[in-house]
């Protein structure tokens, strides 16, 4: 049944990547892409990673598309067919997919439990985090406790974005008043 | 049949590397800038599922330990995606302001346009 729920909406998430790559109106892009992050986020629940569903949820469909949204208003909305052939594009992106399908031939079948990626480190993380750090949610305290130096430079890579892009749109507004204001000086003279 | 069997086995991997090409054709070749973070963000996700997929467990839950349970999916790649997709928004956001400014000083968003105008100076 679950493999079943993910086919379905794994068929549904390509359909609606062809529907982004085919559309030209920018605004119903953002909104098909909105479809997406949220259709993403019921793989995830499928897929049982159930924090990083809500936080595709809340950022990828959330924060992504009213930040698009918010670049939307300030530019153009239609995109214009590009006068470069679609040959080499194509090629190439059909060369990366048959190597990646031809990678990926070797991989064991979805969903058993003597894949590799379950022999490793998770079962001691699944058997000790709740004895070491007393949180029942291995997510939670493998994040925060056993790597936290990789959160900690998530944080310094959002706080960079952050302040790159407040000093890429705060010089924006400044010459915009400059702008209003040299309009004004022309009307009046 | 056998081959069908290969198919429906590896169907979450081919869908995903489906949307990964699709992802990198769009930032290929679309001129236009916001569809090309539209593009990248695609293939990013599509990364997330490349991540996650191996990790589950049919008939498996959530890793949230209860005495309820036996079989848990693999927490770890949970873990660097959860990092991977606020990462993601943040460049998604700093792309953005980017093309904010390319739009301020060329008067359009189009690459062909740009290209162009970047010719007759």
């Amino acid at each position: 049944m679950e493999a079943l729920i993910n086919i379905v909406l794994l068929t549904l998430l390509a359909v609606i990547t062809v529907g982004i790559m085919f559309q030209r109106n920018l605004f119903a892009v953002v909104v098909l892409a909105g479809i997406y992050s949220f259709l993403m986020a019921s793989v995830l629940i499928v897929l049982d990673a159930v924090d990083v569903a809500m936080t595709e949820a809340s950022v990828g469909a959330g924060v992504s598309t009213v930040v698009l949204l918010g670049t939307l208003h300030l530019v153009r909305t239609i995109e214009y067919p590009s006068k470069r052939s679609a040959l080499i594009p194509m090629l190439v992106a059909v060369a990366t997919g048959a190597a990646l399908v031809w990678g990926t031939i070797g991989l064991s079948p979805f969903g058993t439990a003597d894949n590799a990626i379950h022999k490793h480190v998770a079962p001691k993380y699944l058997a000790d985090s709740v004895k070491e750090t007393l949180v029942p949610n291995v997510v939670t305290s493998t994040l925060a406790d056993y790597r936290g130096y990789d959160t900690l430079g998530e944080t310094t890579v959002i706080f960079t974005a952050g302040i790159g892009v407040l000093l890429l749109l705060k010089g924006r507004r400044r010459r915009g008043h400059i702008a209003d204001e040299d309009s004004k000086v022309g009307r009046t003279a | 049949m056998e081959v069908l069997q290969r198919f429906a086995d590896h169907y979450n991997y081919v869908v995903t590397i489906f949307l990964m090409v699709a992802g990198l054709y769009i930032v290929i070749a679309r001129g236009n800038l916001i569809k090309k973070l539209v593009g990248l963000s695609l293939f990013q996700t599509s990364v997330y599922l490349l991540y996650i997929e191996p990790g589950k467990i049919i008939g498996g839950t959530a890793p949230i330990i209860d005495p309820a349970f036996k079989v848990y999916s693999n927490p770890l790649p949970h873990v660097l995606i959860l990092t991977a997709i606020v990462v993601g928004v943040a460049t998604l956001a700093l792309g953005l302001a980017l093309v904010v400014r390319i739009h301020e000083a060329y008067g359009t968003i189009e690459e062909d346009e740009i290209f162009s105008r970047e010719g007759e100076e």
